[in-house]
């Protein structure tokens, strides 16, 4: 599903991807772990195309498709999503109206009709379920005036709702209560299916739990340096990185 | 009880100039960016053609020849004419205002034609039935979406057709004579209803307001009369639609509304014009007057033609609104969609006299390329417990320069007076400018007066946030842009809201990439 073969990327000139070499098959979850730094956050950007960073070498492909050659939406409409570790606020864009245009704009893309009124409407309310988003806030603007926990389970809900095929979760759990983590695992989880993959990004076990990944990766300065089963994050829960660090010198 | 009047001035800047910096250094596909730009500034204005009819042009230049000659073309009584030679004189003595905050090109008077009628061959008196217009101009105001037959109307709404200097087709007059109500070209009501044209003419705005007040009373063209009887809620909406076609002329439009006791009106107005290289001059007057309890409502699409993506060309909207809340618990509101022109001076104000009166100003101002606006409001409060509210947001793109302009004025008598003001500037990119003008004057220690102002911009992170769940860039600042002039919008009635927003969406088009 997802072949990143030596990437080589940068944000204003300072490179930060060093030679990442990474395979994602579908159904599988890898988590991505690593210290402040490490480069995680500028994969994921990487991935789905923001143009702050630069790629300088390297190939992705996605499906079989050359990824870094897509525009943004583009690779959105191919099935590629990114829970935010900072989701945006956009005062005066009602949830409603955002998702409809992104769900519109995915179904242009696919050559079909846009989305009825009434089925969209039906849509939002079995999706928002999901994370027990409450009617409300699926009426306010996107995000504005959102607690962190909500600010996630919306990107959890837009996640429900644009059924992507591979899911990149940018510390999602980051500022998450007990109650509003599992929340947000437990809806992660129902949106599970044979052909989706996901790469989630985090510092902590306690997510890990609830996703049950299927490889675990240990990337430090902006590389892959280690991989292995889900023990490994239970390792690193319990030691840090730093015997990584000592393995590799 | 001593309230003294409220002062908040909240500028909240919600710039990421920080990421902007970061973004600036790498530009893989800025040929290409630019390219799409100028594309979409050229083909994006889609009401630039021009119509070709025979008009009828009088020599360029302005004396008082030229004055009268207007006056007798329009077949006006004698007090016409004086009304215009006093105003002429008064121009003549008086020089052009500078304090905007406009890079204005000189504008030479003596280069304009001062009357362009392109219904010749028609009746003075207007034609006396569709098949007395020219085809030609027909099929203009059928491609501006305007339909002079009244069958194909917008549902509920009566309009007068104006291309350059002549009122060319008003609709549904009988059916709203038959409730007393008058609709008819300000030069028809000037031969009909002399009376009251002459009570309340130049009674809101004098010739000598200011410069181009007294030019527009100089030689005015046309424009709509609007008359509301006593406890009559008019039951259409009535529409100006205002055209510029001919070539170096200028058009200088005269409306007047009169809403007497309990009456009620909703009114709107739209314009465009061609796209020519040199600068067209659009100098108006509108003038309302709203007796006791009764109700205006004003709206104005304002979509003239705003210049090249390099600033040649468009159309110099310069322009006096004033409404008079003359009875008691009288109200009156403007609501304005500037997307067009290349430079406007607009102010549509209100002067609250009578007891309860409220008025509001809803404004959103869109520039772009190298447009420029200056244009705001202004509440007078003389009337006692007067509540005025100024929403304006104010959005700039490209090279372009926008300015919020207010001023709140409370008399010594006007006790219990109330004014908020809100004024937001959205920027689009780095190279334009936003600016804000609040002036307050109040001399009464009951009043309290509001002012609330905040700068933000379109940040890249909420671009790419909308990127990311797959909606284009255009298809995002549209969004935005819409949410944030959401609160305006809604003022307008249904048909021009959708409209609207979409002009809002277009204008802006190519600005982020």
């Amino acid at each position: 599903m997802l072949e990143i073969r030596d990437l080589y990327a940068s944000i204003n000139g300072k490179e930060i991807l060093k030679g990442i070499n990474l395979t994602v098959n579908p159904g599988e979850i890898h988590a991505l772990m690593g210290q402040n730094g490490a480069g995680k956050s500028t994969l994921s950007n990487v991935l789905v195309g923001n143009p702050a960073y630069e790629v300088t070498s390297g190939t992705v492909m996605f499906n079989g498709k050359n990824l870094l050659e897509m525009s943004p939406e583009d690779r959105a409409h191919e099935g590629l999503f990114l829970s935010f570790q900072h989701p945006v606020e956009i005062p005066g864009v009602s949830m409603v109206n955002f998702m409809r245009a992104a769900i519109n704009a995915k179904r242009k893309y696919h050559q079909q009709e846009p989305m009825s009124a009434a089925d969209f409407l039906k849509m939002m309310r079995e999706k928002r379920k999901v994370v027990e988003l409450d009617s409300k806030l699926a009426n306010r603007s996107v995000n504005e005036g959102f607690s962190g926990g909500e600010k996630k389970r919306n990107e959890i809900f837009q996640m429900a709702m644009l059924e992507p095929t591979l899911s990149i979760l940018d510390e999602t759990d980051s500022g998450l209560d007990v109650d509003a983590l599992r929340i947000v695992a437990e809806g992660f989880n129902k949106l599970r299916t044979p052909e989706t993959s996901a790469l989630v990004i985090t510092h902590y076990q306690r997510l890990l739990d609830y996703l049950k990944p299927d490889v675990v990766h240990v990337l430090m300065n902006g590389r892959i340096v280690k991989t292995g089963g889900p023990e490994l994050a239970m390792e690193i829960e319990n030691k840090g990185f730093d015997w990584i660090k000592e393995e590799i010198d | 009880m001593l309230h003294s009047s409220l002062w908040i001035y909240k500028n909240r800047m919600n710039n990421r100039e920080e990421r902007q910096n970061n973004t600036n250094g790498k530009k893989p596909n800025s040929d290409k960016k630019n390219k799409f730009v100028r594309e979409v500034a050229e083909k994006k204005y889609e009401y630039g053609f021009t119509t070709d009819v025979q008009t009828e042009i009088i020599d360029k230049g302005l004396n008082e020849e030229v004055v009268r000659l207007i006056s007798a073309k329009k077949e006006e009584p004698e007090w016409m004419l004086e009304f215009r030679l006093k105003a002429f004189r008064y121009w003549l003595t008086q020089e052009q205002p500078d304090w905007a905050h406009l890079k204005m090109p000189e504008i030479d008077y003596q280069a304009i034609s001062y009357y362009a009628d392109p219904t010749k061959g028609m009746k003075k008196d207007g034609p006396k039935s569709l098949d007395e217009i020219d085809p030609e101009l027909m099929k203009t105001f059928d491609k501006l979406g305007i339909p002079l037959e009244e069958r194909l109307a917008l549902s509920g709404t009566a309009v007068d057709a104006v291309m350059d200097s002549v009122s060319v087709k008003t609709t549904f007059k009988e059916k709203l004579s038959e409730r007393g109500i008058i609709f008819c070209s300000i030069s028809e009501a000037v031969r009909e209803y002399p009376d009251l044209v002459r009570r309340y003419l130049g009674s809101v705005v004098p010739y000598r307001d200011n410069y181009f007040a007294a030019l527009n009373s100089a030689v005015f063209s046309d424009g709509s009369f609007v008359y509301i009887p006593k406890g009559v809620r008019c039951p259409m909406e009535l529409s100006t639609y205002f055209r510029i076609n001919a070539r170096n002329t200028g058009q200088f439009e005269r409306t007047l509304i009169v809403c007497d006791d309990g009456g009620y009106v909703s009114y709107l107005e739209g314009c465009t014009a061609p796209m020519r290289d040199e600068n067209q001059l659009h100098a108006a007057i509108v003038e309302i007057v709203v007796n006791e309890n009764a109700e205006v409502k004003y709206s104005t699409v304002q979509n003239w033609y705003p210049g090249d993506a390099e600033g040649k060309g468009g159309v110099l909207n310069l322009v006096t609104k004033r409404g008079h809340l003359r009875g008691a618990n009288s109200k009156l509101s403007w609501t304005q969609v500037e997307t067009g022109s290349a430079i406007t001076w607009k102010y549509p104000s209100c002067v609250l006299s009578g007891d309860n009166s409220q008025a509001e100003f809803y404004s959103v101002a869109v520039t772009n390329n190298y447009q420029q606006a200056d244009t705001g409001t202004k509440m007078i409060h003389l009337g006692r417990n007067t509540k005025s509210t100024i929403i304006s947001k104010g959005i700039s793109a490209g090279k372009s320069q926008n300015s919020y302009r207010g001023l709140v004025r409370v008399a010594p008598n006007a006790d219990g007076a109330r004014n908020y003001s809100s004024c937001d500037s959205l920027l689009l990119g780095s190279e334009c400018g936003a600016h804000t003008f609040p002036y307050m004057d109040v001399h009464n220690d009951t009043a309290i007066v509001e002012h609330e102002a905040t700068t933000s911009k379109i940040s890249e992170e909420q671009l790419f946030y909308c990127n990311q769940r797959g909606i284009p860039t255009e298809e995002a600042v549209g969004l935005i842009v819409n949410g944030y002039a959401k609160e305006v919008i809604n003022k307008l009635p249904m048909e021009f809201a959708v409209e609207a927003q979409k002009l809002l969406s277009v204008s802006l088009e190519g600005t982020v990439g």
